[in-house]
């Protein structure tokens, strides 16, 4: 067996400016964003104050768990942030936990950790501009000397393809190893195998059981959880510090 | 033959771009031990010390995700032979 390790397939090209590629990354990103709104819409379909049923507990718990992170890293005053913060948590760990059913994860792709550090990136100098005025927006990159310029400009840059950087290194780095060893072990069953005679037996990879499970469970359901968390954890603080 | 001289060269640019893996490893070992020692120290905290040791770990990995990033670029993506 040979290793096999590519970018995300191309599943079918839009006709305009002369063929945009829709890769699998987008239509995954598709069915995680159909999964978060069919859970959303079914969590949400019957509240009721006087008799919660088992579902809406669920998901006023998860409600407040989310509060709750944002009330000790942000404070109360940035409650308006609330949807933005859940709706990246869920979305990175879903779509980053989907490599578990076999499907490529479309934040294995760079693309698509850029575009969602490049919203937190706005987001940041939105408040930016928000808090310090039009005039503070730009004499904060000189600060404390005008010779620093360069360096916060630069520094500037580097938080949205940092965040980028993390993500995409984190999950597509358990994808190229989780896919080494595949191939390491079918070459370990076939080296034990060989002897037999029969040519259906000696191709069934034995060893690919179990030990990928393994592995499955640090890079896909740690790795991921804690790498949304983190996503969060850095927007949260990027964008309360533009407060003061 | 500039094809494999290339070749040769980015392989061992990959290598040396992987030792950049040290310094997270030496860096997440520290913030374990002292981590096992504030547990040891008051063993009632253990949660939030553990959870603020997988963040600042995670977070500190991100140098060895850049040597990586860099080395799975010249492996998969190589920009150096599409220059010739």
């Amino acid at each position: 067996m040979d290793v096999a390790i590519n970018g995300p397939k191309i599943v079918f090209t839009l006709p305009f400016f002369g063929g945009i590629n829709v890769t699998e990354s987008i239509t995954h990103s598709w069915i995680v964003l159909l999964v978060v709104t069919g859970v959303c819409y079914w969590l949400t379909k019957d509240l009721s104050v006087q008799n919660p049923s088992k579902k809406q507990i669920v998901a006023e718990k998860l409600v407040l768990m989310a509060r709750d992170l944002l009330d000790s890293n942000m404070g109360k005053q940035w409650r308006g942030y609330l949807p933005y913060i859940g709706t990246i948590l869920a979305f990175s760990f879903l779509s980053s936990v989907m490599s578990v059913a076999g499907l490529r994860s479309p934040t294995a792709d760079f693309s698509v950790t850029l575009a969602m550090a490049l919203v937190t990136f706005v987001l940041i100098e939105y408040n930016f501009f928000k808090s310090k005025g039009f005039l503070g927006f730009f004499t904060r990159l000189t600060e404390p000397v005008i010779v620093m310029t360069p360096m916060n400009i630069i520094s500037e840059v580097a938080t949205p393809l940092s965040l980028a950087l993390r993500h995409f290194g984190n999950i597509a780095s358990g994808a190229v190893i989780t896919a080494l060893v595949y191939g390491a072990l079918a070459s370990l069953s076939r080296v034990i195998l060989g002897w037999i005679p029969n040519t259906f037996i000696a191709n069934i990879p034995v060893f690919q059981v179990g030990l990928p499970a393994v592995l499955s469970i640090y890079f896909d359901l740690f790795s991921s959880a804690i790498q949304a968390y983190i996503f969060c954890m850095l927007t949260m603080a990027n964008i309360a510090g533009t407060a003061d | 033959m500039e094809k494999a001289l290339v070749l040769a060269a980015s392989a061992i640019g990959i290598g040396l771009a992987m030792i950049a893996g040290l310094g997270p490893g030496i860096g997440e070992g520290y913030a374990v031990g002292q981590a096992c020692s504030a547990i040891g120290r008051q063993p009632e905290a253990q949660g939030k010390i553990q959870s603020t040791m997988i963040l600042g770990c995670a977070i500190a990995e991100t140098t060895g995700i850049y040597s990586l990033v860099v080395s799975l670029i010249l492996l998969f993506a190589n920009p150096l032979v599409k220059l010739l």
